[in-house]
């Protein structure tokens, strides 16, 4: 059963000129247990639908969507009482940055008993040999002195330590991190990816890794959903995805990675992703696509099902008679974006 | 041939106080690097945060002084330049700094940014700068209608490639590049990091290259220096470090790299870098080594000449042998 869906998720942003939709569309289903990752570059929309889930869309972002559904509950219809009573229990999320997502005023230990104390109803005493525990459980040594110890004072992966602590302590069924460990260094990366794959294995927890590094998503998570301007461009299982990438922004995103090419040239994708209020008409990667066509450039693609995941593209590269198609319907070529 | 940049021993303490009564503290941010580098070359420096590579920076960039060891740019000695060399010093070296928001004043058009460097190191006059702007601009893949435009019209990678082109105008040799594109997005990356690589072919420059991401190292580096604590564990060509790392720390950075595709659990480093207030007495690296003996914890091992790189590990050989 499926433990989390989201259908034509929409985050407006109005301005006085116009409505720009920073996530567009946005379907997602993540079953129990499972391990989804997102990936996407800067502005993609991949955080703020995650945030969404959350219910913490910044102001003035408006939200519609036509199902959101966490364990059967219909999460649009909730009071916020009911709503903040479920985040940080039942589903629990992970930012990027530990070291302003902490209390700079408070202690670690107190800041993590008091988590277990509104959500557990946990006495005192109860909460803090839980919450010694916890930070046990994290990786952080001589967890009981650091319970005294204020964010300042500890370095930014055991700040992260804390944050997992902390998303953890009401043994949620849905863990959201996002960029988990993109301010940390690649050892200590290292450490809190392995801490992430083992506590979502253990505990049969759902895990939601949004990420913009590719290989951090690839080792992680069984399924990826790939995000270009606020909609899904291809979702599907990792290995297909990373083997045989369908969409040509997942290709071209893979090509580019220095991880997989000595000295030669990089390859790279012409222009930059289309701004909040200036997307494209048609397919919204059109302008930077090597096999753009008139017909792309005028109709945005649906997602629809392909191989064995989904996809928002009219020539999806798999496609045997993609090439004819493409040249029937007008080769234009990536014109880039300025 | 001899090299552009030739650094002996180079080393940068800093004093820190730690309170009224108390003496200060002593912080090696930088402890005895050296290396050579050559004309047309990259060195790539490696290392995670607090392991002294900005630092480094600030010494081959000569905004900071090292408190010992030497440097020579162009055969020149650049602790004590000669009367009068000062001045030119400066001009063969510029930087290029990894924050592209921060690095540009808001309140300069781009135009501006790019010349300034004409304005105060040169007597030409305005018309002659401005072409030069708009040609390195071009080089740099902006064209002229980006000249009169402010630096929030930008996106990231467009303002890193204004960045090098304000580096590039005093036509320098050597260029110091701290993290140029860690602040990119994955596309925009390897836009940057191609035109990093054409600009060496066309004029030559010598790149001293910073960077925590490996992947990107072993794609534009020719030689590698990897730090810890403010000393060289391992340095040398590319091809050997990468492939066949010989001191543990290598090893560490390498197999917590994803996508390296030499990924496995064991060999992980434990643990997080001690305070460089309070560095281990021993090998630097010995409270987090996988692989530490009694000999690691009492005695610092000095850089040793194996297998065509330097090493600074005890234990070198045996990794060469497994």
């Amino acid at each position: 059963m499926a433990l989390l869906e989201i259908e034509n998720l929409i985050v407006a942003f109005p301005s006085r000129t116009a409505t720009g939709r920073a996530v567009d569309g946005v379907s997602i289903t993540v079953a129990e247990g499972e391990s989804l990752g997102v990936v996407g570059e800067s502005g993609s929309g991949k955080s703020l639908t995650m945030l969404a889930v959350m219910g913490l869309v910044p102001y003035p972002g408006q939200l519609t969507v036509d199902r959101l559904r966490f364990k059967d509950r219909d999460l649009t219809r909730l009071s916020g009482r009911e709503r903040r009573r479920l985040a940080g229990k039942s589903m629990a999320m992970i930012f990027q940055d530990p070291m302003t997502s902490l209390n700079p005023c408070f202690t670690v230990g107190f800041q993590l008993v008091e988590t277990l104390r509104v959500h557990e109803k946990m006495d005192r005493k109860a909460a803090r040999r839980r919450a010694i525990a916890l930070l046990e459980q994290v990786g952080i040594p001589a967890a009981e002195s650091r319970m005294g110890a204020f964010p300042h004072q500890l370095s930014g992966g055991m700040n992260q330590r804390v944050m997992i602590a902390m998303a953890i302590a009401c043994q949620p069924d849905l863990l959201i991190a996002d960029e988990p460990t993109t301010a940390l260094d690649v050892t200590v990366q290292a450490q809190i990816l392995q801490l992430l794959r083992t506590l979502q294995r253990d505990r049969g927890m759902a895990l939601i890794l949004v990420s913009h590094n590719m290989d951090v998503v690839a080792e992680t998570a069984r399924r990826v959903a790939v995000m270009y301007a606020g909609q899904i461009v291809e979702e599907r299982d990792t290995a297909g995805l990373f083997g045989t990438p369908q969409h040509p922004y997942t290709a071209a995103l893979l090509a580019a990675r220095p991880e997989h090419r000595e000295s030669a040239r990089l390859a790279t994708i012409p222009g930059a992703p289309p701004g909040l209020n200036d997307r494209p008409p048609g397919c919204l990667f059109g302008p930077r696509c090597s096999y753009a066509t008139l017909r792309s450039c005028a109709a945005q693609p649906e997602i629809r099902p392909w191989m064995d995941g989904r996809i928002r593209c009219h020539y999806p590269l798999g496609d045997p008679d993609r090439n004819a198609r493409i040249a029937a319907d007008g080769l234009l070529g990536a014109k880039g974006v300025p | 041939m001899t090299a552009l940049v030739v650094a002996r021993g180079l080393e940068r303490i800093y004093e820190v106080r730690r309170g009224l009564f108390k003496e200060p503290g002593r912080l090696r941010a930088v402890g005895g690097i050296s290396f050579a580098l050559a004309a047309g070359e990259t060195l790539a420096v490696v290392g995670e945060s607090g392991c002294g590579k900005s630092t480094l920076a600030r010494l081959i960039t000569l905004v900071e002084k090292p408190t010992g060891g030497t440097l020579a740019l162009d055969g020149v000695d650049a602790v004590n330049p000669p009367a009068g060399a000062r001045r030119r010093l400066r001009r063969t070296v510029q930087l290029v700094s990894q924050d592209p928001y921060g690095s540009l004043n808001p309140r300069k058009k781009i135009g501006a940014i790019v010349e300034d460097p004409l304005a105060i190191n040169t007597k030409l006059p305005k018309p002659a700068r401005a072409g030069q702007a708009i040609e390195m601009l071009a080089k740099v893949g902006l064209g002229r209608e980006h000249y009169g435009r402010y630096p929030h019209m930008f996106s990231g990678g467009q303002r890193q490639r204004i960045a090098i082109a304000r580096a590039l105008i005093l036509r320098p040799q050597l260029v110091v590049a701290d993290e140029p594109v860690s602040a990119l997005d994955v596309s925009v990356q390897a836009q940057v990091l191609n035109l990093f690589m054409d600009l060496q072919q066309e004029l030559g420059l010598a790149y001293l290259f910073i960077s925590h991401d490996l992947a990107v190292v072993r794609h534009i580096a020719h030689d590698v220096l990897v730090m810890y604590l403010g000393l060289a564990m391992e340095q040398g060509p590319k091809e050997k470090i990468f492939g066949r790392p010989l001191h543990p720390y290598t090893q560490a950075l390498l197999a917590s790299t994803p996508g390296l595709g030499r990924r496995s659990s064991h060999g992980m480093p434990k643990g997080e870098l001690p305070s460089p207030l309070d560095p281990p007495k021993g090998c630097v690296f010995s409270t987090r080594c996988p692989h530490v003996a009694e000999r690691c914890r009492e005695e610092r091992p000095p850089a040793r000449l194996i297998d065509g790189r330097e090493v600074a590990c005890h234990f070198a050989e045996r990794f060469l042998a497994s």
